[in-house]
């Protein structure tokens, strides 16, 4: 059987979020969270991927707290056909590095696989490494901002990366890890019977005995990552407005922009 | 959404909570060009399918879910929230389906029910001709047997769903001497030569329903596709109204509650002399009055819907109520909801005017609301001479 895994994070959804004027943090308190929206691209791919392959498990996995379980429901509940969560004290504060670390072990406990599937990035931490950096732990091709699949077999691919200007074809051999956009697919809505699957889904628990991981490299002392300082960007400004069709203006406005370094 | 809760079972409540994401994530998008150009809305019948929404009203023995007439009503009244036209993909093939599962034989049951309940097939219900409105027995297509066959012949006009339909419950006539008697009900496969579709109307409301003519020439259906016996097709199609008037007093009740709720929330916003329109008495009072119909209706379809469901015998009579209720209010509420929102209530940017003409068809099809009151007011006489036996 060939196997799908994909990797989803519970988020405050953003739609909801307000930021307390005084100190311009986020105020999670009541809160709903949500699947990382990116994250429903990539459980909606994995389950074409079923739909088209067939004889395929696909497999969803996240790292949190208990509550995380709701996430991986909604994801059964959708087709996905196991989750797995990954909740652990020792866990806790876990950056990109260590998150990435735990995501792989999982994998490796998991068995074989075929593809790996990530959103492009979480709304709330916004980091996109998450995704490449399970890639990187278990030693195997990842391409990130995956608009579009031209061919996906077991063992081959071809993708589409969108770039800021145009695109890259790329072609991958063996099992590899993708990032995925929201120009990839449009998520499914829930079916009646995968609802009640999900409501009756057992959900295993996998900790750091589990899986075994190095002490060294999960939580708040295996993360490299020290937060500095945190501060919320000043809003833009309107801009300037320059009318006139004459070559002064032109050569004012190149003016504005190298006086100012805009270029 | 602002209602009364109803303590549903997980079951009830996962079709609704399907039913309020295809609405609000689906159809909403799309509700005001669909309107607009009266298109069907194939995308979305692929959506309920893929949901299971149409295994709703199918017993589990034909594919189904084995809910009934209540969680039917559920899913038409969340997609009417939205949009009243579109939901009527859903409604109308349960309609369709409804002879068929009242009536057919279990070779019928088992032939067709497992295509409408994945939604592979839509079902359409075929019975209003030019001569035959709410004089729903002056059909005047016939039905001719030849051999092991019959020879339909005849035109339907104002059929829902009827040229997107798999499948269709058609009445005719084996005998037009015979009046009521002579009615019969036939199963007829879309694919059927000689079965055409005639006119696409161009209506008032519920414009991303598509209605249209049927034409039978010379239709060879086959006579294992009749059911009953000859001569019941009056009591199918009656006894399928009796199940299918919660349907369309959802459809009416999700069109009010939409349009309720569109008041409610441009009242709180529209300022006027310095003031929120809601802060206004006359606002105020008027979407009150909606809420009190609104929920008044909702109780009334709720508890016919789940006596129906019961097995209950009788049950006509109430299904009648519930659909004139509920079509009367929607009809109230929503002229009412295009006064609250005044000049802007009568553009197309709103919705609160495309719910008015969408309400208006609810008051007529499936029975006007005067026969209803017909059916009630023979119902009460014969419960009042039951109780004197």
């Amino acid at each position: 059987m060939k196997r799908v895994v994909v990797f989803i994070k519970q988020v405050p959804d953003t739609a909801e979020l307000k930021i307390d004027p005084v100190t311009n943090t986020m105020i999670r308190e009541g809160v709903p969270s949500i699947i990382n929206p990116f994250d429903m691209y990539a459980i909606e791919e994995a389950l074409k991927i079923k739909d088209k392959w067939g004889d395929t498990e696909t497999v969803v996995m996240t790292m949190g707290p208990p509550q995380a379980d709701a996430a991986l429901r909604e994801a059964i509940s959708m087709g996905i056909d196991k989750g797995i969560l990954l909740s652990d004290k020792k866990f806790a504060a876990s950056d990109t590095w260590a998150t990435s670390y735990i995501l792989s072990k999982a994998v490796e406990k998991l068995g074989d696989f075929d593809v790996l599937i990530a959103g492009k990035q979480a709304t709330d931490g916004d980091t996109a490494q998450v995704g490449p950096g399970v890639a990187t732990w278990l030693k195997i091709p990842s391409v990130t901002y995956v608009r579009k699949i031209d061919e996906l077999e077991p063992g081959h691919a071809k993708v589409e990366r969108m770039r800021s200007e145009g695109f890259d074809i790329i072609e991958v051999k063996g099992k590899f890890l993708m990032t995925v956009l929201k120009e990839l697919n449009e998520p499914r809505i829930p079916s009646f019977r995968g609802k009640m699957a999900a409501k009756k889904a057992e959900i295993p628990v996998w900790g750091a005995d589990d899986l075994n991981t190095d002490e060294a490299n999960i939580g708040f002392t295996g993360s490299p990552t020290r937060v500095v300082k945190a501060f919320t960007p000043p809003p833009k400004k309107g801009g300037i407005k320059v009318e006139g069709d004459d070559l002064e203006t032109v050569k004012g406005v190149f003016k504005f922009i190298k006086e100012n370094h805009l270029a | 959404m602002v209602k009364m809760n109803y303590e549903l079972t997980e079951e009830q409540q996962a079709i609704v909570e399907i039913a309020k994401q295809i609405a609000d994530e689906k159809i909403l998008p799309i509700r005001e060009e669909y309107d607009e150009g009266q298109i069907f809305p194939n995308e979305i019948v692929e959506i309920l399918a893929k949901s299971d929404l149409y295994r709703v009203f199918v017993p589990e023995e034909y594919d189904g879910l084995g809910m009934g007439i209540f969680e039917m009503s559920l899913v038409t009244e969340e997609l009417s929230r939205v949009c009243g036209g579109i939901a009527l993909a859903y409604a109308g093939s349960a309609l369709g389906a409804f002879p068929i599962l009242l009536y057919g034989s279990e070779e019928q049951k088992k032939k067709f029910l497992p295509s409408i309940a994945s939604g592979e097939k839509i079902a359409a219900f075929a019975l209003t001709e030019s001569e035959a409105g709410s004089d729903a027995s002056n059909v005047r297509t016939t039905a001719t047997k030849e051999g092991d066959h019959y020879i339909l012949n005849g035109t339907k006009q104002w059929i829902t769903n009827g040229g997107v339909a798999g499948v269709h419950s058609v009445f005719a006539t084996v005998d037009p001497t015979r009046g009521i008697r002579g009615m019969t009900a036939f199963i007829v496969d879309s694919e059927t030569d000689g079965l055409e579709i005639g006119k696409k109307e161009n209506k008032l409301g519920i414009r991303a329903s598509e209605t249209v003519e049927l034409i039978f020439n010379n239709c060879k259906i086959p006579a294992e596709n009749l059911i009953g016996r000859e001569g019941t097709g009056f009591r199918v199609a009656m006894g399928t109204f009796d199940q299918s008037r919660p349907g369309v007093a959802a459809q009416a009740l999700g069109i009010a509650q939409g349009a309720m709720e569109a008041a409610l929330s441009y009242a709180q916003e529209r300022i006027q002399f310095g003031s929120k329109i809601y802060s206004f008495q006359a606002i105020r009072f008027m979407i009150a009055d909606m809420a009190i119909k609104i929920e008044a209706a909702r109780a009334l379809i709720y508890n016919v819907s789940k006596l129906i469901d019961s097995g209950a015998k009788n049950t006509g009579g109430y299904s009648a109520m519930a659909k004139t209720f509920a079509s009367d209010v929607a009809m109230e509420v929503t002229t009412d909801a295009v006064q609250v929102l005044g000049g802007y209530g009568y553009m197309k940017e709103y919705p609160v005017e495309k719910m008015m003409r969408d309400a208006k068809i609810t008051q007529i099809f499936e029975g006007t609301n005067q026969i209803q009151r017909e059916v009630i007011a023979s119902h009460l006489a014969k419960e009042l001479s039951r109780l004197r036996k």
